[in-house]
C-alpha cells in the first residue's frame, strides 16, 4: 500500500496547538451564539453564525433564577450538535476537570471553561493541556489572560458582564488588554521578568504577547453585546470576533437581531452599511445598569 | 472585469475579508512582498490581479457573499484570468457541488466538496503532504498540511484536476485553470509556496491588463 515516493513525514498528527488555535482563527471575524434549543442553533446558523455555544439557561436567565449554573444536559448539546453543521461549543464551569471530560466526550468543538456558570474550584482552573479538545476562557486583563493561555486555553474572549446587555464591562476589558500590552512594548528584558512574575507566567508568554503586539491567541469580546453597533464597537477596540449571549434571543426579533449583528461584525468600519441593518429590527433585550449590581453578584469577577 | 484599464506593475492581491482567517492570509502575501488589500464588497475588487479565499465558516460566508453581490464580480475576475485560491471554507464556495444539498457559490472547480468529510475538531489534524506544482512541468513536493473540520473534495470532473491527495487516496486539492482550491491551510502552517504562485501569477495578469 506505501508509496515507495512518499515524503518520509506522512504521520497525522490531532490535538495539535495549530489545530486547537486554527479553529479559533477560523471563527474570527464571526459572531459566536448563545443557544438553548436545536430550533435555536438553526436561527443562529441560517442569520450566519460561525458557530454556537449550546447551554442550558443563557446567562440573563441564569442571573434571573439564581442557584447552581452547571454543564447541560448531554442530550440538550447532542441535540444541537445533530442539528447544525457549524462548530458547537459548551460550557464547564470554572475548575471542573469532570465536565470538561463530559463535553470532550460528546465531541463539542471548543470548551467554554466559564464564569457564566458557577465556579467548581476556587483554586485551580482546568488543566488544559491534559485535553485534546481545544478551550475558551474569558479575562478582565492581560495576566488573566496569560495565565489561562499558561494553562492550555487556545482561544480568549474578553469577559464583559455576561448577562446584562450593557457592553461597558466588555469595553473595559478588551481596553485593559490592549494597554497593558501596549504599556509593556519596548521595555526591558528586567522590565518583563518583573511583569511576567508579578502576572505569574512564564517570560517567554510575556515576550511573545509584547513582540506581536496581541495575544498569542485569538481573543474575542464577550459579556453584554445586544446590538449591531454593540458588536461593531468591539471590532473597532481590536477583538477578533464577537460572543453574543443573552443580545439575540432575548431581542424581539431574534432572527433579525442575529442576522444583523452578523453583517455589522463583518462591515464594523463602514458606518453607512451600519446603519442600514441596524435599523427596524425591533427592540433590543432590556439590559441591566451596572450600579445596580452588587459587586458580590457579578460574574466576571468569578476566576482569577 | 473591463479588462481594458491600465494596471500598474506591482500586482494587488486581494484576500475576501468578510470572515475567516483573513489576516494570516494578508501575513503569509506581505512576507512575500505583496500588495494586498481586504475585501468586504464588490468595489474592493477594482484593479486586483488575484484573490484568496480564507478558511472560515462557508455557511456564513456564502451569507455575506450573497447579500453584498460579491459573487458575480468574483466570477467575472475569475473570467478574466486571475489566479484564485480558495483554502478550506474557500475551495467550498469554488465547487459546482456541495455534497448534501447545499446549493453551490461560486461554481469554478468542477468538483465535488463535502463539508467536515473528517468529522468535529478532534479530528482536525496536521500532516505533511505530496502536492503537484502549479507551474508547467514542475513535479510534485512535500507541503506542511494543517486541516480544520476540513472539506474533503470526493469527486473531481473532466474540467478539473487533483493536484493533492492524502495517503489513503482522498483528494484534497484540485485546479480548474487560474483557480486553485484545497482542503487545508498553508497560511497557518508557515508554507507560502501557493501565494507565491498567486502573486506570480497576479504579476502576469496585471501585464496583461
Amino acid at each position: 500500500m506505501k508509496k515507495r515516493s512518499a515524503p518520509a513525514k506522512t504521520k497525522v498528527a490531532k490535538s495539535t496547538w495549530a489545530t486547537k488555535r486554527g479553529l479559533a482563527q477560523m471563527l474570527k471575524g464571526g459572531v459566536i451564539m448563545d443557544v438553548v434549543t436545536p430550533a435555536e442553533a438553526k436561527i443562529a446558523e441560517e442569520a450566519g453564525a460561525v458557530a454556537v455555544m449550546a447551554l442550558e439557561r443563557v446567562p440573563s436567565d441564569i442571573r434571573r433564577d439564581g442557584g447552581v449554573a452547571r454543564m447541560s444536559d448531554p442530550d440538550m448539546i447532542k441535540g444541537i450538535l445533530d442539528a447544525v453543521s457549524i462548530p458547537v461549543m459548551a460550557k464547564a464551569r470554572i475548575g471542573h476537570h469532570v465536565e470538561a471530560q463530559i463535553l470532550e466526550a460528546l465531541d463539542v468543538d471548543y470548551i467554554d471553561e466559564s464564569e457564566v456558570l458557577t465556579p467548581a474550584d476556587d483554586r485551580f482552573h482546568i488543566n488544559k493541556h491534559e485535553f485534546r479538545v481545544p478551550f475558551v476562557c474569558g479575562c478582565k486583563d492581560l495576566g488573566e489572560a496569560l495565565r489561562r493561555i499558561n494553562e492550555g486555553a487556545a482561544m480568549m474572549r474578553t469577559k464583559g458582564e455576561a448577562g446584562t446587555g450593557n457592553i461597558v464591562e466588555a469595553v473595559r476589558h478588551i481596553r485593559t488588554v490592549s494597554e497593558q500590552i501596549e504599556a509593556l512594548k519596548g521595555q526591558s528584558e528586567k522590565r518583563l521578568r518583573a511583569a511576567a512574575k508579578e502576572m505569574r507566567v512564564p517570560y517567554e508568554l510575556v515576550k511573545v504577547t509584547v513582540k506581536a503586539g496581541r495575544l498569542p491567541v485569538v481573543n474575542f469580546v464577550a459579556g453584554g453585546i445586544a446590538t449591531p453597533a454593540d458588536a461593531a464597537l468591539s471590532m473597532w477596540l481590536g477583538a477578533d470576533g464577537v460572543f453574543v449571549g443573552s443580545g439575540i434571543f432575548k431581542a424581539k426579533n431574534p432572527a433579525k437581531t442575529a442576522a444583523a449583528i452578523v453583517q455589522a461584525t463583518t462591515h464594523w468600519s463602514n458606518p453607512t452599511i451600519l446603519a442600514e441593518v441596524s435599523a427596524g429590527i425591533g427592540e433590543a433585550m432590556k439590559g441591566i445598569e451596572m450600579r445596580t449590581i452588587p459587586e458580590s453578584e457579578r460574574l466576571s469577577s468569578r476566576g482569577w | 472585469m473591463a479588462g481594458a484599464k491600465r494596471r500598474s506593475a506591482a500586482p494587488v492581491i486581494g484576500v475576501m475579508a468578510v470572515q475567516g482567517d483573513f489576516r494570516e492570509h494578508l501575513d503569509t502575501l506581505a512576507s512575500i512582498g505583496a500588495l494586498t488589500r481586504e475585501v468586504r464588497l464588490p468595489e474592493d475588487l477594482e484593479g486586483v490581479s488575484g484573490l484568496i479565499l480564507p478558511g472560515g465558516e462557508s455557511t456564513a460566508m456564502r451569507k455575506l457573499y450573497e447579500r453584498w453581490n460579491l459573487v458575480a464580480p468574483i466570477k467575472a475576475l475569475a473570467a478574466s484570468g486571475a489566479p484564485i485560491l480558495g483554502t478550506c471554507a474557500g475551495a467550498i464556495l469554488l465547487a459546482t457541488k456541495i455534497t448534501d444539498g447545499d446549493t453551490p457559490v461560486l461554481s469554478l472547480i468542477d468538483m465535488e466538496v463535502q463539508r467536515n468529510a473528517f468529522g468535529r475538531q478532534l479530528e482536525s489534524f496536521e500532516t505533511t503532504l505530496t502536492m503537484q506544482s502549479l507551474k508547467p512541468g514542475g513535479g510534485a513536493t512535500p507541503l506542511r498540511a494543517v486541516f480544520i473540520r476540513a472539506p474533503e473534495i470526493v469527486r473531481v470532473g473532466p474540467a478539473a484536476t487533483v493536484i493533492a491527495q492524502l495517503p489513503d487516496g482522498k483528494i484534497v486539492a484540485a485546479r480548474q485553470g487560474n483557480v486553485v482550491g484545497i482542503s487545508f491551510h498553508p497560511e497557518i502552517a508557515g508554507e507560502t509556496r501557493l501565494h507565491r504562485w498567486v502573486l506570480e501569477q497576479a504579476a502576469q495578469h496585471a501585464r496583461r491588463g
